[in-house]
């Protein structure tokens, strides 16, 4: 059982405790480069009580399809999420230790950090993660939640060198963000409905899919969908496959209906 | 040169700071804890709203600490890290209340021993398992572990509240019935206690991955009249 004397105590930084203990979450640069590519598209919108986080579910390797539901938008507490687009091995585990750390810091501290606080913890990981980056194992995240103090959704992006930049509106990551930026940044108005930014990101993810070779589409023969998550005040809420096929066939019926 | 008055025998060193650290637990007030269905009610008595005797460790493991609470409390960190760790390192099925409280049983057994000053603490670490099964360990300040059945009560009224909890206590009882027992149990027949005075926290598989969940003043209140 770790036990620290005052001046030794790694305090809230489980990353830190972590290293003390022998289990280094991130491995040290190795020399080389791995084109991991970042074959993905995702993305999150504000609307009146928080934010919207979408993802598709499709995992590449080169030009194989190497998963059909892959999972790339994560709840990281009960108040926030992040979506993730990069090198899917780094990406992954990225999120655990970041979901681990926000879970840590509120039991060692006895409250959780504030939304501001999780972003640059976010930030911090990525700074961390620069060496691998540079090897071809990039990770961008974004980070959605729910933020109390304000009583509305946040969301942040963030590049390879740990930049982070806050978004007013949406945020898209990816191979495919181009594609869905575009749709959303047409179809976005402030103060949007829940129904409306889910539709909204049901048509960006389906036109970033059409667009992009390495972006999943919807899959109504395996009934696999992208996933579609909710941040509000009553916190995250990942939506079922069933529910979020039910916004693709209302986008279809719109889409035929012309 | 022999020095005569400096010899103390081991019988007498460990008899003086087992008083000593049972002197220091005496002084505060005691946390029951409570089976119910489906859960474990922890209960304590505990005028500041800010500094916690019961806490959360990890999904299904909660834990209480009396007596002084700089030492509780680091002892409620070392349990968090060592579930996390473990969680990380294998999976957060294989984190469990038994093996946790071998390792607060281990190190209170070694400063116990070995250090200048024994702690001046007893704790509960309780667990409820994936079927709703729930564990009780007690562990006293010389690393003395028990594990309990269905209530358990640690610090200074200790044996009175255990004799209540015992007369009170059946198998049917809800969570809402349980910490009323528990609150009645450590008030005794002569007091009351408000809200405001208790810290309230229950361990429930009912409420998702993370079993562990406070009661705020409001609902301890509105259950207790």
């Amino acid at each position: 059982m770790p036990f620290h004397v005052a001046g030794d105590d790694p305090g809230t930084d489980f990353v830190n405790l972590l290293r003390q203990n022998g289990l280094d979450p991130f491995p040290p640069a190795l020399p080389g480069t791995i084109d991991a590519g970042h074959a993905t598209t995702v993305l999150a919108v504000r609307y009146e009580r928080g934010v919207v986080v979408a993802g598709d579910r499709r995992a590449t390797s080169g030009h194989l399809i190497s998963h059909r539901d892959m999972e790339k938008v994560f709840a990281a507490d009960e108040y926030s999420a992040v979506a993730i687009a990069g090198a899917a091995g780094p990406a992954i585990q990225m999120v655990r230790v970041f979901q681990l750390q926000l879970e840590y810091y509120e039991k060692i501290e006895g409250k959780p950090l504030t939304l501001e606080g999780k972003a640059n913890q976010l930030a911090e990981m990525l700074r961390g993660h620069l060496p691998q980056a540079m090897q071809g194992l990039a990770v961008v995240p974004i980070f959605a939640g729910f933020d109390p103090a304000r009583g509305a959704g946040r969301l942040f992006q963030f590049d390879v060198t740990g930049g982070r930049y806050e978004e007013q509106d949406f945020a898209t990551s990816g191979s495919g963000s181009l594609h869905a930026g575009t749709v959303v940044k047409l179809g976005y108005r402030p103060d949007m409905s829940e129904s409306d930014a889910l539709s909204l990101s049901v048509k960006a993810l389906w036109h970033a899919a059409d667009e992009d070779s390495a972006t999943g589409g919807p899959d109504p023969i395996r009934g696999i969908y992208p996933v579609l998550a909710v941040i509000n005040d009553e916190g995250f809420r990942a939506l079922s496959d069933e529910e979020s096929g039910a916004v693709f066939a209302d986008f279809r019926e719109e889409l035929t209906e012309g | 040169m022999a020095m005569p008055g400096m010899y103390v025998s081991p019988e007498q060193l460990m008899q003086d700071r087992a008083d000593y650290a049972r002197k220091g637990i005496s002084r505060g007030r005691s946390l029951a804890a409570v089976e119910y269905s489906g859960g474990i009610a922890l209960v304590a008595e505990n005028a500041s709203a800010t500094l916690r005797k019961v806490s959360e460790i990890y999904d299904r493991i909660a834990f209480g600490g009396v007596g002084r609470y700089n030492e509780f409390d680091q002892l409620r960190i070392a349990g968090v890290r060592y579930a996390e760790l473990k969680g990380y390192q294998y999976s957060r099925e294989d984190v469990d209340a038994r093996s946790l409280a071998n390792q607060y049983a281990q190190m209170l057994g070694q400063i116990f021993t070995h250090e200048m000053k024994p702690m001046e603490v007893e704790i509960v670490v309780a667990e409820i398992d994936p079927t709703g099964k729930p564990e009780l360990y007690r562990i006293q300040y010389d690393g003395t572990v028990a594990d309990e059945q269905h209530w358990c009560c640690i610090g200074g009224d200790a044996e009175a509240v255990l004799q209540r909890l015992k007369d009170g206590w059946s198998v049917d009882l809800d969570r809402d019935a349980a910490v009323r027992l528990a609150v009645s149990a450590l008030a005794g027949p002569d007091r009351s206690i408000v809200a405001e005075e208790l810290e309230v926290a229950v361990l429930s598989s009912g409420n998702g991955r993370r079993c562990f969940k406070r009661l705020d003043d409001a609902e301890t209140d509105s259950l207790l009249t």
